[in-house]
């Protein structure tokens, strides 16, 4: 290890980086993210115990609701019990609690740190927030899976376990529709987590994050059961891309061109909060003026 | 031309204020008051490469304030900052690539990830090569006593532990310019004399130019060379260490115990400050009164069992140099 000589730039970006390369620090910000939330083994089985507990409250809430209502219900019984045990697997992927990482950080100051590295902030809080994301939601949705797919009709449930996707065009859809959602989590995360560097704490989000996004996601109610004028609002607002729109795609409900449609209006929302959240979080830490020592 | 140029410096920062008790808590929910509070209020200094430099002053004195301007993390109010001829907060990403800082009080480790762990994304983020990485962490991993812990997690580590390895850290990227902000707060003795052994050896062989801010008078006295005091958000003084020791207080100390109850010694231009039994304590200024002399009087007219001349401890130094300066905050 020498001195670097005057002058040269060790690790600075050369201008012509090819786009892997230029990746790496993000992908690298991912991965370790990613291994270092899938130790938390209790905590997965926990969140799934949970969610089966939930999910199977929702189905028998439904159920009696589509007993005593009209014959007209925009979805069936089958998809409407498909709907809720997804909404079960991916509840992880939702955004409704503050980045636990950023939180610790601005706690201790260490958050200063993030401006202190050579490559972009956003883009580094990006990354690990995207891999705590899908770190947390993958055993839990495949535990949840298993048992709403594979557990259940063996138990002779049948009508009440997790159908297939609407047909090969509307799994393609979902999967899309899915990696779309992870991002557009990930967006509003980093909304959140501007919000908890410029105030300081978790608090304020932790107290008023998740009302909006379970309601507004469709994890509460399918979308589409809300009454007919609201619910076409609602499926156009941002957090219907964190969920309602890939489940509609998976049961069927949104197929052929409105499928292209809904997909391109999650793309539409995930620029434009990615573009709100980068300018949310450079004003966050350029006024994160650390008092003290 | 100097590594690191800094003229003029003001940060002004907008604190708010409210009056005391209920009302005023009511009260400040409807109408926020607003102070201006300066951090800093014009500082110079120039620092040359391979240059180790000590900012010391009273807690609030703007020392963390000039770190952070100077890493880029703030833009001055006012003044000039450069670094290697760069402007660091307006060219932050290239500035920063070539910058290491430990902040003793924060960790820049993932507490999550093993020690290695976390170097490795380091190494991804700094875009360090795997051979130079692998040479550099060798290096680093034998100079700082840290082969034993890269695989544990940095929630596990003690305080010596991981602000070795934070140093460890700061330094994979060969950064040309080191900062450390009160890097032995809270050490024991043996990782703060690791830290220091380091600390030069970073300085010396690699020629790295480090700037240091410490409360710990022993680090400056063992590291720098030269020393800034700032106080109030102004420079007090910049001088070679040696001289801030002369400047500040030149008296020197003569402990004495002797055989029987120790006399009431009157001696021109001595004054007795402690006598306790059969100890006594006196201060002298060795430019008029030499040592030597002193204690040849001494010792003619009584039965002495031991003497010991003793410089001020360098605390006293500084406490009495802040108070010289009214640099302390009210």
């Amino acid at each position: 290890m020498s001195a670097a000589a005057p002058g040269s730039v060790p690790g600075a970006v050369a201008p012509r980086l090819a786009f892997g390369e230029r990746l790496r620090p993000f992908r690298a910000a991912f991965e370790s993210r990613f291994s270092s939330m899938l130790q938390y083994r209790s905590a997965a089985l926990a969140g799934f115990a949970t969610q089966c507990w939930w999910g199977g409250i929702k189905v028998m809430i439904l159920a009696a609701f589509f007993r005593g209502g009209d014959a007209a219900a925009p979805l069936s019984l089958a998809d409407a019990v498909t709907y809720i045990w997804l909404t079960q697997a991916l509840f992880a992927l939702l955004p409704w609690l503050a980045d636990s990482e950023v939180a610790l950080n601005v706690r201790t100051g260490a958050i200063v740190y993030d401006r202190l590295r050579p490559v972009d902030a956003y883009a580094l809080l990006f990354a690990r927030g995207l891999g705590w994301l899908v770190a947390r939601t993958l055993p839990r949705a495949a535990l949840l899976v298993s048992v709403a797919a594979l557990g259940l009709p063996l138990l002779g449930a049948q009508r009440w376990a997790l159908g297939a996707p609407h047909g090969a065009a509307g799994g393609v859809c979902f999967a899309v529709s899915l990696g779309l959602a992870a991002l557009l989590s990930t967006a509003v995360l980093m909304l959140s987590s501007a919000a908890v560097i410029a105030l300081g704490t978790d608090r304020g989000v932790v107290a008023l994050v998740p009302s909006i996004v379970l309601v507004f996601s469709g994890n509460l109610l399918p979308l589409s059961l809300f009454p007919d004028s609201l619910a076409a609002l609602l499926l156009l607002q941002p957090f219907a891309g964190l969920l309602d729109i890939p489940l509609r795609l998976y049961t069927g409900q949104v197929s052929g061109a409105p499928a292209v449609a809904v997909l391109g209006l999650q793309l539409a929302w995930l620029v434009l909060l990615v573009a709100l959240g980068r300018r949310a979080v450079a004003r966050a830490l350029e006024r994160l003026e650390v008092h003290g020592g | 031309m100097a590594h690191v140029v800094v003229r003029d410096l003001v940060k002004t920062y907008r604190v708010s204020e409210r009056d005391p008790g209920l009302i005023g808590a009511v009260r400040g929910l409807l109408s926020r008051r607003y102070r201006e509070v300066r951090a800093l209020d014009g500082v110079s200094f120039e620092l040359a490469r391979g240059e180790l430099l000590g900012l010391i002053g009273p807690n609030g004195a703007g020392k963390s304030t000039t770190i952070k301007i100077l890493s880029g993390i703030l833009r001055p109010t006012a003044g000039v900052v450069t670094v290697g001829d760069i402007v660091p907060y307006a060219e932050r990403t290239r500035h920063v690539a070539r910058l290491g800082v430990v902040f003793g009080q924060r960790t820049q480790l993932w507490w999550d990830l093993p020690v290695l762990d976390g170097f490795e994304l380091l190494r991804e983020i700094y875009r360090v090569d795997r051979a130079r990485f692998t040479r550099n962490l060798d290096e680093l991993t034998a100079v700082l006593r840290i082969e034993g812990i890269l695989h544990q997690p940095v929630r596990l580590l003690s305080l010596g532990q991981r602000m070795r390895a934070e140093i460890a850290a700061a330094m994979l990227h060969e950064p040309e310019l080191l900062f450390l902000d009160e890097p032995s707060i809270g050490l024991d003795a043996p990782s703060k004399l690791a830290l220091r052994d380091v600390v030069k050896r970073l300085n010396r062989e690699r020629g790295v130019t480090v700037l240091l801010t410490t409360h710990d008078m022993q680090d400056i006295e063992a590291l720098a060379e030269r020393v800034i005091v700032i106080g109030h958000g102004r420079v007090l003084l910049d001088s070679p260490f040696l001289a801030l020791r002369d400047t500040v207080l030149r008296e020197r100390r003569l402990v004495i115990d002797f055989a029987e109850a120790a006399p009431a010694l009157e001696l021109e231009g001595v004054t007795a400050v402690a006598r306790d039994g059969a100890s006594l304590v006196l201060t002298f200024d060795p430019a008029r009164t030499s040592a030597a002399s002193l204690i040849a009087r001494v010792s003619a007219e009584h039965s002495v069992l031991d003497l010991r001349v003793e410089r001020p401890a360098i605390e006293e130094v500084i406490s009495h140099f802040y108070d010289l300066h009214g640099a302390v905050e009210a």
